[in-house]
């Protein structure tokens, strides 16, 4: 994909757009040095969040392909957050499936269905760009950093899905060979529990805790993870004394690059990670 | 498609009075979810893998069970389809390709159009408030979901301390964020209204 694209469609998602803001960033910023240009969705809508497809069967289908008629043709969907990328990519099957859904689609928003749209998560790039070698130059980037990987929930998907790319241990090939240590421990891809930690704060907060004392078991330094909500749910709902910071894969990968350390993207997380990175010389 | 060949497949002929009130809602889950519920032989791979069984009154492989037998309102009243965020590890990890959270779907979805006591009304709360801001702005706006939330809850010091920390580095915006097409998003809750009534 990289030999063919350079500039993508991109879709941020709410948390990436507004609380993560620095992930947003992180991502831009990343992507721009390595030649790649990210073109934000004109006008994009929230593609239901957890919440459509758990009360609105019509909502959880048809938020998304709002977002796939805005997508210019010719160049492919970058989606930065696991569960956006999830509800595009089903509302895409929905109409490449049914041909009354491709009529209905057509009706609404006066635009043809594109069945060539390639949806590709951040992931799918971003290992397109290792195998390119595009790393190879930042080897020490992140030397001596003690990290837990943490998928949550992004690797698992309907069966409908099944056939989709995998990318578990993506995060540990990179980081590994930007010269972090990644860890193995238990609970890698155990979901955060997205939405309970408004509605259910008890079930959330003894999830996550179980969560971060796993990474801690394992020495963890600190968790990266690949998604804006889960690294705010670590944050918020932990109440452990170790205190480990959380990461957003984009930061450490925009830190390998020396990019990070005046960026303000440190200051806004709620565990300061700033400390950690200083005392293994990643920022002054 | 998928739904309609798993209804076919089950052949009610051959079913007694008593046997049809039961099947009938296994067929109605199999309708709504696409899936087809009879093919789970309770390996208890999808109870395994969630991480939130230990919070549900029923194990997700249980609830498969009551709908098999026709327990409708055990299911419709339970917990457990409230307590399940769609994360889809069970989804992944059932050896007979059911997507349980489709299913954990459609009968959240039946719960709330039957209008039964719901076992967990602040996580439909939840649900509702977001769905409203999505329908005002075309976005999620975090602080007016978590403000209306409480109000809905009454309950407005619990988690304080978490909303002024995430206040404080600038964490949640006082405006939302907007989509500049109003109409288009009103067109996309239209839809939705229309079908529901039918």
């Amino acid at each position: 994909m990289i030999d063919r694209f350079h500039k993508f469609s991109y879709f941020p998602g709410c948390s990436l757009a507004t609380t993560a803001k620095e992930n947003n960033r992180s991502l831009h910023i990343f992507f721009e040095r390595h030649d790649i240009t990210l073109n934000e969705l004109d006008d994009w809508n929230c593609c239901g969040s957890s919440s459509a497809h758990s009360v609105d069967h019509d909502l959880a289908d048809w938020l998304p392909t709002r977002n796939l008629s805005l997508a210019p043709i010719g160049s492919p969907l970058l989606v930065a957050c696991p569960n956006c990328y999830h509800r595009l990519k089903l509302s895409h099957m929905m109409l490449a499936n049914s041909e009354t859904a491709r009529q209905q689609y057509e009706a609404m928003w006066g635009r043809a269905f594109d069945p060539d749209l390639e949806i590709v998560t951040f992931f799918e790039l971003i290992s397109e760009m290792a195998d390119k070698g595009a790393f190879k130059d930042h080897k020490t980037g992140l030397k001596g950093l003690k990290v837990a990987p943490y998928y949550g929930c992004m690797l698992s998907r309907p069966p409908a899905m099944r056939h989709e790319k995998n990318f578990y241990g993506l995060m540990e090939k990179l980081l590994t060979s930007l010269g972090a240590e990644t860890l193995r421990w238990n609970s890698s891809s155990r979901c955060c529990g997205t939405m309970l930690t408004a509605s259910r704060p008890d079930i959330a907060s003894r999830t996550i805790e179980n969560i971060i004392s796993e990474a801690e078991c394992a020495k963890a330094e600190c968790i990266v993870t690949a998604c804006a909500m889960c690294h705010m749910n670590l944050e918020i709902r932990s109440k452990l004394p170790g205190k480990t910071p959380i990461f957003h894969f984009s930061e450490l990968l925009s830190l390998s690059l020396g990019i990070g350390s005046g960026m303000g993207w440190f200051r806004r997380h709620l565990i300061d990670p700033r400390p950690l990175l200083r005392s293994k010389r990643l920022i002054p | 498609m998928k739904t309609n060949e798993a209804v076919k497949n089950i052949n009610t002929n051959s079913f007694t009075k008593m046997d049809k009130d039961y099947a009938r809602f296994a067929v109605e889950v199999i309708r709504r979810s696409g899936v087809n519920i009879h093919r789970c032989w309770h390996c208890k791979a999808c109870a395994g893998g969630c991480s939130f069984s230990k919070d549900m009154d029923y194990l997700p492989n249980q609830v498969i069970r009551l709908v098999q037998i026709g327990m409708k309102e055990e299911v419709l009243k339970s917990s457990a389809i409230w307590i399940c965020v769609g994360c889809q590890t069970c989804s992944t990890q059932c050896p007979q390709s059911i997507d349980m959270a489709a299913v954990m779907d459609s009968l959240r979805q039946t719960a709330i159009k039957e209008g039964v006591k719901v076992a967990e009304p602040h996580i439909l709360n939840f649900h509702k408030e977001v769905m409203n801001s999505i329908q005002r702005h075309g976005r999620t706006h975090k602080l007016e979901i978590m403000m209306r939330y409480k109000l809905s809850k009454k309950d407005w010091f619990a988690d304080l301390d978490v909303g002024l920390k995430m206040l404080l580095k600038r964490k949640l915006d006082l405006m939302p964020s907007r989509v500049g097409h109003q109409a288009e998003i009103r067109r996309l809750f239209k839809l939705s209204r229309e079908n529901n009534h039918d």
